[in-house]
């Protein structure tokens, strides 16, 4: 379950459109150094340029796995606050696909939630960095939610 | 352990990935069977703060760079292998406290293609947090810095 103060922190952040608080409490969000603002009644994460997230050190580009982690931190946090989940989403499965490197510069993410079931949400999440319409990776990812109510 | 060639040239690549080295991520074991990396446990890769649970991009920094690394067990010299596509199945989550094992292994090389898989583990590796397969593109050894960071690397410069 989400305690009633992270509940309501949450709810403070989207009103306020202030998600750094909420950020402050997943340790991996600051490691890397992810970053979310209001957009309209959409959310666009942002993943500064940060050496320490450099994996191909010749090109240099920022490494797959940062990549896709900020991807899949995105779609949770997109969850979180879209999805009516009692508890925080639970990752199943995440896929990505690999279209562009990942240049030394700022990322971008949006998500799309493409279904949302009783107990499984599927979210697509789309990464770009200079031209939205040439995206560096796609990913599509399951979540476990719990329902507000009961099942039976 | 012994020293072999391998295990040495798969430090010398890991020793280059800036992030790896922020994750404190060593070579575990490297033989023509497969890739073992390992990620020591820190406070900083935690996703959930309710359970300490490890955040799912850490699992997929891991398994991307055992499954890319694993192609140096593959390939007679090394090449420059992006990743093409990666899927991760979450089996459990990893416990906190304890260090992530990370197994890859090359199941099919083809002219352009390599296709590997994966698991990653704490202590047992028939219980493994996740399943992973992943798709690495071969750019063969003309790109621009492949040969370069391949020679840099037989020569311990990287």
């Amino acid at each position: 379950m989400i305690p009633a103060d992270i509940r309501q922190q949450l709810n403070q952040a989207h009103a306020r459109g202030d998600y750094q608080p909420l950020l402050a409490l997943i340790p991996y969000a600051g490691l890397i150094g992810i970053e979310c603002e209001r957009q309209g009644d959409d959310l666009l994460f942002r993943l500064p340029a940060n050496p320490d997230n450099i994996g191909n050190p010749l090109l240099p580009a920022i490494h797959g796995g940062v990549i896709a982690g900020f991807m899949e931190l995105s779609a949770a946090l997109y969850l979180l606050i879209y999805s009516e989940s009692a508890s925080i989403p639970k990752i199943i499965d995440f896929s990505i696909d690999y279209l562009r490197a990942g240049h030394f510069r700022d990322t971008y993410a949006q998500c799309q939630l493409w279904r949302q079931g009783r107990r499984v949400t599927n979210v697509a999440i789309t990464a770009w960095q200079g031209d939205r319409d040439t995206p560096i990776a796609t990913a599509r990812a399951h979540f476990k939610i719990e329902p507000e109510k009961p099942l039976k | 352990m012994n020293e072999t060639p391998l295990m040495a040239m798969a430090q010398r690549f890991l020793s280059a990935l800036k992030h790896c080295q922020v994750l404190q991520m060593r070579v575990h074991h490297a033989d023509a069977d497969g890739m073992t990396l390992v990620l020591p446990w820190s406070p900083a890769i935690v996703g959930n703060p309710q359970n300490g649970a490890v955040h799912g991009g850490v699992l997929t920094t891991l398994m991307d760079t055992t499954c890319g690394m694993a192609t140096l067990c593959a390939l007679p010299r090394f090449e420059v292998c992006p990743t093409l596509d990666l899927r991760i199945d979450y089996m459990h989550t990893a416990e906190a406290g304890k260090d992530i094992y990370g197994h890859a292994q090359c199941y099919r090389v083809t002219r352009d293609v390599i296709f590997t898989r994966g698991t990653a583990y704490q202590d047992d590796p028939s219980q493994p947090i996740c399943q992973v397969v992943g798709t690495f593109m071969r750019l063969g050894q003309d790109v621009k810095g492949g040969i370069r960071f391949g020679n840099s690397l037989k020569e311990g410069r990287a």
